[in-house]
């Protein structure tokens, strides 16, 4: 990860006393609460549904195991002993107090970490690849780009009063691991025809109330300019981006209002304008920043051909993952246990997980946006020890990838815009589908639920989507089928009317059978197969044809 | 009387001023406003509420674009948690909003030392200088 110099120190150092400052004024009543508000949600701070929620930045989800023991002291000691880590490669409290907040912003400040632009209508936290520096099909290593951007847009004077919230994705590999498509902007590294490298420049893509996919306004940006184009792109956004209604207020409206080609023609336009002037990126930035970066250092090794079966079998094909260097792998520790609310972590977990860090993974450690961790320097011939010790802290779940692999928000038992509970909607699925061969055999599948139509749970992009909505006063579920968040992107289709909480897992169990029935082979994955038979069969085995519906809508479990 | 900071000085009242002002809204253009800023002592840069962020590039546009020297002056929701960011994208004056404690405010000019970005201030990224 990246180490701070004494500049990068002392100006989260100035924010902790700035923020305090605030804190202070507003509990003298001397700033109200209006105009505390986006002074607070800049620095991650929520009032929630029963207490202040905090989120705190893991910058494009790398981390040490110094850091994790300071989340996991944080939790114990101002919160209620866990963390939730969220999709947006964040960790989360849920029950911080307000006047102690400058407190653990000092903490956090003591490692290097902060909770600068975690919310409000600002350019939030860059996220990326989890398998970014280790993959095999690497371009570029993502995480320096991630850096370079994350100081462009950390107290950006210009672009701290947007429109609305700003999210940017950047890819570094073939594969998009980082949803670039479903991003405000997505950049995506590209090989030019002599080698030098670039970005492929996508806006307007983004879930919530408006599912859109994102637009390719510029196939190949050198990299010496990714600053003064992205600046660009704000410039236009900030100036002509919709105030009137805060649903119509992301980059994807104003994209699509415009239209693709005269949004690019804008933004080209803009960036003539700022085009090589002092903000282009140079090589000595680049290496600097590279140069700031702790790096493994890996033995000598050849690659193991490790084949074993039972349940260790199970956890190696399902969450360990090829690695560039001979003799390393990457493995994912689920926190997807069933009867764990996805992506919570105890304090003495973190605790125990910043240990097996130290001793497996050269003492670094990245959150992901499916809500899991991942320790991406591994010794092959270690992973059978490290597998014991995962098993015994409840992290081995071989589920990397399935169903119970759920992506969830905190949903209405701790969020204020909730409209539907999320959390005991993913218990109840993985407690249906808690055999693990039959799990197995059903391959990959996304399953993604959010609350409420700010899809922080990315229904739209599951394969499976389940989002809360209300009706008439009552919790109920849409489900969306088809989804996917990469190569290529889609959005969902919805399948039918909402759900009762209660009858989601049956539901689910149908779709399950109609793709299990049509399936090619192994090989089609539910996704695909939706794609290629549409969304009619599974309609209706779920709904019943429309002169004999289904009666028996009854849960599976109770 | 409402507070003025201007190049670093507290003004209360504000001391009087000729000559021309051009007052920009949030959704102008400045560069339709381009050929008179010749003639302008000032220019009044509008922000109905401190959450409109729009007259931010307008501040940075008037400078870094079209060149203008004279004052660039926030008005309106004009606070004291913004002034750093404000100073940054070229605005010199601050007609503060009522209750606004005017040392405390001057103060924020300097909430921190060092910025990462270009700016209006100081023309050269940090990368740069570092």
């Amino acid at each position: 990860m990246y180490l701070y110099d004494e500049i990068d120190q002392q100006i989260v150092d100035e924010r902790v006393a700035q923020f305090r400052d605030q804190t202070r004024r507003f509990l003298a009543g001397r700033i109200s609460e209006d105009d505390f508000r986006p002074l607070r949600l800049q620095n991650g701070l929520y009032i929630q549904r029963y207490a202040p929620m905090l989120r705190v930045a893991v910058p494009y989800g790398i981390f040490s195991s110094a850091q994790l023991r300071m989340l996991a002291h944080i939790a114990r000691k101002y919160d209620r002993g866990y963390g939730h880590f969220s999709t947006r490669q964040n960790i989360q409290y849920n029950w911080p107090r307000l006047e102690e907040v400058p407190d653990i912003l000092a903490d956090l400040a003591s490692v290097q970490m902060h909770a600068i632009q975690t919310s409000g209508n600002c350019i939030r936290n860059i996220t990326t690849d989890h398998f970014a520096g280790v993959a095999r099909d690497e371009i570029v290593d993502s995480f320096v780009w991630c850096e370079i951007l994350r100081q462009w847009s950390a107290f950006h004077p210009e672009f701290a009063y947007l429109p609305r919230k700003f999210k940017i994705a950047l890819n570094g590999a073939e594969a998009d691991r980082a949803a670039t498509f479903l991003h405000d902007i997505g950049l995506h590294a590209v090989q030019g025809g002599a080698g030098e490298v670039g970005f492929r420049v996508i806006v307007g893509g983004g879930m919530g109330r408006t599912p859109i996919i994102g637009h390719v306004i510029r196939e190949f940006l050198p990299w010496q300019h990714l600053l003064t184009y992205v600046e660009a792109i704000l410039r236009v956004y900030n100036r002509f981006g919709r105030r009137d209604n805060k649903y119509k207020a992301r980059i994807k409206i104003l994209v699509k209002e415009r239209g693709p080609d005269n949004f690019r023609e804008e933004v080209e336009a803009e960036w003539k304008q700022l085009r090589d002037g002092p903000s282009t990126l140079t090589r000595a930035e680049v290496r600097r920043v590279e140069s700031r970066f702790v790096r493994p250092s890996y033995e000598p090794l050849e690659d193991l051909h490790l084949a074993p079966s039972g349940p260790f079998g199970a956890w190696m094909k399902r969450n360990v993952h090829s690695h560039k260097q001979p003799g390393y792998a990457a493995v994912t520790l689920s926190l997807k246990k069933t009867g764990v609310p996805p992506g919570d972590v105890t304090d003495a977990q973190m605790v125990a997980i910043a240990g097996l860090a130290d001793h497996y993974s050269f003492g670094e450690l990245r959150v992901t946006h499916e809500q899991n961790l991942v320790f991406a320097d591994v010794r092959q011939d270690r992973l059978e020890d490290l597998w014991q010790e995962l098993k015994s802290l409840g992290l081995a779940t071989p589920n990397i990838g399935l169903l119970t692999n759920i992506i969830a928000c905190p949903g209405g038992d701790f969020c204020s815009l909730a409209n539907a509970k999320s959390i005991p909607v993913a218990e109840a699925i993985q407690r249906l589908f808690d055999d693990l061969d039959y799990l197995h055999d059903i391959g990959e599948l996304d399953l993604n639920i959010s609350g409420c139509i700010n899809s922080c749970g990315h229904h739209h992009v599951g394969h499976i989507g389940v989002l809360g909505v209300d009706k008439q006063g009552a919790e109920f579920y849409q489900i969306t089928i088809g989804g996917n968040q990469g190569n290529p992107a889609a959005v969902g289709k919805v399948i039918g009317p909402a759900f009762a909480q209660h009858e989601v897992p049956w539901v689910v169990e149908r779709l399950i059978e109609v793709y299990l029935h049509n399936r090619e082979s192994e090989d089609e994955r539910f996704v695909d197969c939706v794609h290629r038979i549409g969304i009619e069969p599974f309609k209706e085995n779920v709904y019943g044809h429309a002169d004999s519906p289904r009666q028996d809508r009854e849960p599976a479990v109770a | 009387m409402a507070t003025l900071i201007r190049r670093g000085r507290i003004e209360n009242p504000p001391s009087p001023e000729a000559g021309q002002v051009l007052r920009l809204e949030p959704g102008d253009d400045p560069a339709a406003v381009a050929d008179r800023l010749g003639a302008a002592a000032r220019v009044e840069v509008h922000f109905p509420s401190f959450t409109d962020g729009r007259g931010y590039s307008i501040a940075r546009l008037l400078r870094e674009r079209h060149g203008y020297r004279g004052e660039v002056r926030a008005v309106g929701d004009v606070q004291r948690d913004q002034l750093f960011y404000l100073a940054r994208c070229g605005f010199d004056a601050f007609l503060l909003r009522d209750g606004q404690d005017a040392g405390e405010s001057l103060a924020a000019l300097n909430d921190f030392s060092e910025a990462y970005q270009a700016s209006v201030e100081r023309p050269q990224p940090l990368f740069r200088r570092r």
